[in-house]
């Protein structure tokens, strides 16, 4: 995973709460079966409508998404971040974020910065004063800045030190395998094992 | 002494393989990885890219369910992207070792029946698969949550996965449901109280007399949405009822693994004394069966209200959130609820699909007919939930009261295979969740109980099995 400091870009006012997965990518493409090219499936249903914003050419080439209270609720379809990151999107600013949902975008390079309801306001005001404007978001400083308008956001500390260091998972835990294999030498008997198979 | 722990507490310090310190996460033992066809290709490709092998395949099931056609099972799935995802599958699990149900295996299933049914989850264990209803599986005590593609693969290399603990939120329902009132009507009360975020960040504890008095069944309809109410999972403490349930399975412990297990899981319950970072209490006296008028599972009211106006809530978000969903579901404010005609009834998915609950749906539809024009379908979660129903006849029943007997899969619950709603066409379905298209492009979903569907496929309105008398 790259490293993530900050991002400039593009801003989309997404006046909505509770934005669930099914409306970010609809299951009808989760039967891919690789990583990429998911771009189109992104709010494919809401995409459908000319008046839906992403639609609007001003707005082309964006990267941060500034939404609603309850983003990301739903399905653990990682698919939603993958969906985010193809169509452009760096960074998402929301009051609240669904959990399953956050986890996913800090292993995926998309950060989740938290924000007031109140901050989210300006900030759709301001977006929509001037469609197109860029934004920064500095996830070091953990604000946003549009011109003069300054936001300070939340973002797990850790899922920021991950960001900023670019780190992937698996090898951070796998520094612990002698603590795993020995957690598994103690593991009791009767604990599940789905090999060898029984049946009724 | 010890201080006091709550039930996901105790599971949680047990599973602890590294502490983490100055805000790094735990690292959790995962004792149950499931696994299915729409979250899993991914991780595999990352586990070959990385060289790296799955480190416990003694502790790793794979089913078919997301992509599965529910008719015509041994003819090759038609469209073509399900078809290479199965496949994919397929492919993978050979090519690691993963025990694999398919399409036609007397085990195959939604995979959140097909755990519990095999008595592969049990109490004081650690659940997780790509999928968010994973929740279910909290009704026997154990932790169990979905997860994304990522940490399919973390699992895969690991068996392990760093997590922050979580808040912990006491769900008391005490009293008895009134006859018609289920389970379903609990949980949907639940949400429709704390609301669809409600829950974020907590474990739901589900306590109380009326926990306590239902089947395991019951149990699984509850936790299975504890994450439509935005909760990492939910719980309900064992007890006999959940030990009646589990001996004897295959998988389940025997012999003396059988009694230290008893033993341990006896000691799991909440602690006298210990504390829950947030209470909820629920009057079980009280409720009726309930039905969603949005949107989200967090729009619901009793099944005998109107549909709300939006003027009725002050939050602007959730205002705003009525009327898009009020459009969306063409619904006017002030119409009563049991007025509401619908197309459909779906009678099925991880929340309503296990023999329980096609045993409810069977003796209220027995000797009915159904409504004029209702499409009526009746999926059960795994070809052993079939099998069973068709033992005790439950398959004549449905099929001479003019509905659809399927064969097994998550089917209408999300609009992935074939089995579709009509853009506009409304459903009363016994899924989990309402969201605009969830169960196809254009649907309309009210989510109810195995007995609300039953009573709705027979009037072609909303009802409830007490509309049905005199």
């Amino acid at each position: 995973m790259e490293k993530f400091t900050s991002v400039t870009g593009v801003g989309v006012p997404l006046r909505r709460s509770g934005v669930d997965t099914d409306q970010i990518i609809p299951a009808v493409f989760l039967k891919r079966v690789t990583k990429t090219g998911f771009d189109d499936a992104l709010f494919a249903n809401w995409r459908q409508d000319p008046e839906f914003i992403l639609n609007q050419p001003e707005y082309s080439g964006a990267r941060v998404l500034v939404a609603g209270p309850d983003f990301g609720t739903g399905s653990s379809r990682e698919h939603a971040v993958w969906a985010l990151r193809d169509y452009g999107f760096d960074a998402v600013l929301a009051p609240k974020f669904a959990d399953i949902f956050r986890g996913n975008s800090g292993k995926q390079g998309l950060l989740t910065g938290v924000i007031s309801e109140e901050d989210c306001e300006k900030l759709w005001a301001a977006l929509e004063a001037q469609p197109g404007v860029e934004l920064s978001v500095d996830l070091v400083e953990k604000k946003a800045t549009l011109g003069d308008l300054v936001v300070p956001f939340e973002v797990d500390d850790y899922i920021r030190w991950r960001l900023l260091e670019g780190l992937d998972d698996i090898a951070l835990t796998l520094r612990n395998e002698q603590a795993i294999t020995d957690f598994e030498a103690k593991r009791e008997g009767w604990r599940p094992k789905t090999l060898p198979v029984r049946h009724a | 002494m010890n201080k006091p722990r709550t039930l996901a507490e105790k599971v949680w310090d047990d599973h602890l393989v590294v502490k983490g310190e100055d805000g790094t996460p735990d690292l959790i033992y995962i004792d149950l990885h499931l696994v299915h066809e729409v979250t899993s290709p991914q991780a595999f490709d990352g586990l070959r890219q990385a060289g790296r092998p799955l480190r416990r395949l003694d502790l790793t099931i794979a089913t078919e369910d997301h992509n599965t056609p529910t008719l015509a099972i041994d003819k090759p799935i038609a469209d073509e992207t399900s078809r290479v995802q199965i496949q994919t599958l397929r492919n993978n699990a050979e090519e690691f070792g993963v025990r694999l149900h398919s399409l036609g295996d007397l085990e195959q299933g939604i995979v959140h029946v097909v755990g519990p049914q095999l008595g592969l989850t049990m109490p004081g264990i650690t659940v997780v698969c790509g999928d968010s209803h994973t929740s279910t599986h909290g009704a026997f005590g154990a932790m169990a949550f979905g997860i994304g593609t990522s940490e399919v693969e973390h699992v895969m290399a690991t068996q392990t996965l760093p997590l922050k603990a979580f808040k912990t939120m006491a769900i008391n329902v005490e009293g008895t449901l009134k006859p018609g009132v289920s389970a379903k009507d609990i949980i949907l009360a639940v949400i429709a109280k704390i609301g669809a975020n409600g829950g974020q960040g907590y474990v739901l504890e589900f306590r109380g007399s009326a926990i306590r008095a239902l089947s395991m069944e019951g149990r699984m309809t509850i936790c299975n949405m504890a994450i439509e109410a935005g909760a990492r999972a939910g719980m309900v403490a064992p007890d006999q009822t959940t030990f009646d349930y589990l001996e004897g399975r295959p998988h389940a412990p025997v012999g003396a693994d059988w009694d230290e297990a008893v033993a341990y899981w006896k000691t799991l319950p909440t602690d006298e004394g210990a504390t829950y970072d947030a209470e909820v209490n629920l009057d079980a006296n009280e409720l009726e069966p309930f039905v969603t008028w949005g949107t989200n599972p967090g729009q619901g009211v009793s099944l005998s209200d109107v549909v709300p106006s939006p003027a009725d809530f002050s939050d602007p978000n959730e205002r705003a959130a009525a009327e898009r969903a009020l459009e969306y579901m063409d619904l006017t404010p002030g119409t009563k609820l049991k007025d509401v005609p619908v197309d459909a009834v779906f009678m099925g998915s991880c929340t309503n699909s296990r023999i329980e609950d096609i045993r409810v749906f069977a003796a209220i539809v027995d000797g009915k007919k159904k409504a004029d024009g209702v499409r009526v379908m009746v999926v059960p979660g795994s070809a052993r939930v079939r099998l069973e129903a068709e033992a005790e006849g439950l398959d004549k029943i449905i099929e001479a009261f003019g509905a659809e007997w399927r064969f097994a899969g998550c089917s209408m619950c999300l609009g992935m295979n074939p089995d579709q709603l009509a853009p506009g066409e409304r459903c009363a379905s016994t899924s989990n969740r309402n969201f605009e298209g969830r169960q196809g492009k254009g649907g309309r979903t009210h989510l109810v109980s195995p007995q609300v569907a039953a009573a709705t496929a027979i009037r072609g309105t909303l009802s409830s099995p007490s509309d049905l008398e005199g």
